[in-house]
């Protein structure tokens, strides 16, 4: 579809302009759209993973419901504690698998199972399942990263999904939508992670609470979809509802090959919509950032750190970054080169289809090659669940949205969050370093 | 639900979801198991101490960060009457609410109250009352919210719902 017909969700004209928030918000039931206001929206598609799984099951159960308000529109992804690290994991596994049985959703994937799999927000845009335009509650936080998709995703919790899975819709808050324009051109070894690293050292933590970003401008036009779900995805870490960038060329063109089911509904914010705040980033000149432990919100400049920083364990992953631009950045930084003495590099490709890609570019040889080991897709120990856990006093690199005291491994260790470039560069010189000083500059 | 009283845990700003319970405990299932590590990453003398009936009393952005409900279950699990919070992260309160846990945020309890205060919380009022003195008020809740705790949380809302056909 031509750009040209970006048009809103069909209503008829009105006063108020609305943000893409809004147009989504009403193409799916909620009739007040003014901020704080409270109604009840219906799912295009609700997401459950194992770990909030169980607790969901209960929940359903006790809701007194029965089936599922339509088995094509639940989508079960058992990624967290995969391969099961243990029987409790196994049994959660498990529960997933025999609800899917019972309620005949076939929307189950599990790595070892079915050749598509991997990690849930990674996975569910690649299988198609994510429409612009799509209104998509998810058991699990980093559900906004479906706004690389122009879809509203909604991070909640387990009742809240077995509501969603027994209803077809969910009660929310109509957010304050927040404009995020990015301007300027950053410096080399810059990625979507970086941009919102930037946002986060501009508001915090807590700086967007209950908001929704609405992001725009020349820099995330230019990103790839990789880029753009690295932006969309820490969106939670500033305490936001959810992210979104207007669907386009790159978009479609993305799409293009996947099994879409359905015509994207394409949209863009109305001219003159309001927001609750509109802010400016110029990230002219802008190099490579991190987030310093123990706060996603705490972001230098990697070149601002003291030097010699040393780095036990590299983590190139997660359901953002661990895609097949992530893999490509860090094979760009490993080729020809080997691991520092003592650094551990794991590499975990967000889904099967990731990993065959990478093996056909010889991604998986340049990482195996340089002393690194490849991980199946898992959620691992982006959240301190297995597969990479951090001793006390240990130091890693990850390019995760999570360095909160502990979440890797013991509350005695310590995480930085980077882009896959500068985790490439920590790997090789065993200490957190400017991508620059190990690829010239 | 109108009427709490207990005693004060007062924690700090922003105790994230994987503080209040860590992520290697994710595969336990049962509220029991998940209560016993109450806090674990935060502090875990001070998640060990707290009792049936306390009041928890937190700064900043309480429960930021993974949807875990786990988390609240915990609470609950342990007998935890209340949070009162500086402010909540959004799915924290979510869950919360769903769960029918009390929650209610205000700046000037985190403030003002220490572990070892005791609180009477009159939500209907809209007040909380320190008996070792002090009063602050809390903002009424949103007419959706009041009904939905009033149910009892989203469970019975939605059983509530489904019998109806609704
Ligand atoms: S990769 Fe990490 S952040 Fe993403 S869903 Fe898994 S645990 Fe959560």
């Amino acid at each position: 579809m031509p750009l040209t017909q970006l048009h809103s969700i069909d209503r008829p004209e009105r006063a108020t302009p609305r943000t893409m928030t809004s147009q989504i918000l009403e193409a799916h039931g909620i009739t007040d759209l003014r901020p704080a206001a409270y109604g009840l929206a219906t799912c295009d598609l609700v997401l459950l993973n194992e770990v909030s799984g169980a607790m969901a099951l209960r929940s359903f159960e006790k809701m007194g419901a029965t089936k599922v308000f339509d088995p094509d529109r639940v989508a079960l992804v058992i990624d967290h504690f995969v391969p099961a690290k243990d029987v409790r994991s196994a049994e959660l596994a498990s529960a997933l698998r025999s609800f899917a049985k019972r309620m005949g959703i076939t929307n189950l994937w599990e790595i070892g199972v079915t050749p598509d799999a991997g990690i849930e927000h990674t996975l569910l845009p690649e299988l198609g399942l994510v429409a612009p335009g799509d209104l998509i509650p998810g058991g699990d936080s980093h559900t906004c990263t479906y706004g690389a998709f122009g879809a509203l995703g909604l991070g909640m919790g387990s009742t809240d999904i077995a509501a969603a899975m027994a209803t077809g819709d969910v009660w929310l808050r109509v957010p304050e939508a927040i404009g995020i324009r990015f301007d300027g051109a950053p410096a080399p070894w810059t990625t979507g992670k970086d941009l919102i690293l930037r946002y986060l050292a501009e508001v915090g933590t807590s700086g967007a609470v209950y908001a929704a970003l609405e992001f725009s401008g020349e820099v995330v036009s230019d990103l790839g979809v990789d880029g753009r779900m690295a932006l969309c995805n820490m969106a939670v870490e500033a305490g936001a509802k959810t992210a979104i960038v207007a669907a386009d060329s790159t978009t479609l063109d993305w799409l293009a090959d996947k099994p879409t089911r359905k015509a994207p509904r394409l949209l863009a914010p109305e001219s003159g919509a309001v927001y609750e705040t509109e802010t400016v980033i110029d990230v002219t000149g802008m190099t490579p950032l991190v987030a310093r432990p123990h706060s996603p919100g705490d972001v230098v400049p990697v070149g601002d750190l003291a030097p010699g920083t040393k780095v036990d364990q590299v983590y190139v992953g997660n359901c953002a970054n661990g895609t097949i631009s992530d893999l490509r950045q860090l094979a760009s930084v490993l080729e020809g080169r080997r691991t520092a003495p003592g650094t551990r590099l794991i590499v975990v490709p967000a889904t099967q289809a990731i990993m065959r890609q990478a093996t056909a570019e010889g991604i998986v040889d340049t990482v195996l090659a340089a002393g690194g080991l490849m991980s199946p897709p898992t959620c691992g120990a982006c959240f301190g669940g297995h597969m990479g856990i951090l001793a006390a006093g240990e130091t890693a690199v990850a390019t995760t949205n999570r360095n909160y005291k502990g979440r890797m491994g013991s509350s005695g260790s310590s995480v930085y969050l980077a882009n896959a470039y500068v985790a490439g560069a920590a790997a090789v010189a065993g200490e957190i370093v400017a991508p620059d000083s190990v690829l010239g500059g | 639900m109108s009427l709490v009283e207990g005693r004060v845990v007062r924690i700090g700003d922003d105790v994230n979801t994987d503080l209040i319970l860590p992520g290697q405990y994710l595969n336990l299932t049962t509220p029991e198991d998940l209560g016993q590590h109450l806090l674990e990453g935060y502090d875990p003398e001070v998640g060990q101490a707290i009792e049936a009936g306390d009041i928890l009393v937190a700064g900043r952005d309480f429960g930021s960060g993974s949807s875990r409900e786990q988390a609240p279950v915990a609470l609950l699990a342990r007998g935890v009457q209340a949070v009162v919070a500086a402010s909540f992260a959004r799915i924290f309160l979510r869950n919360a609410l769903n769960l029918g846990l009390l929650v209610f945020e205000s700046a000037e309890v985190a403030a003002d109250c220490a572990t070892g205060d005791h609180l009477r919380i009159d939500a209907a009022a809209g007040r909380i009352a320190r008996l070792e003195g002090g009063e602050f008020a809390i903002a009424p809740q949103p007419l959706f919210i009041r009904d939905l705790v009033g149910r009892g949380g989203l469970v019975p809302w939605v059983r509530h719902r489904l019998e109806d056909g609704t």
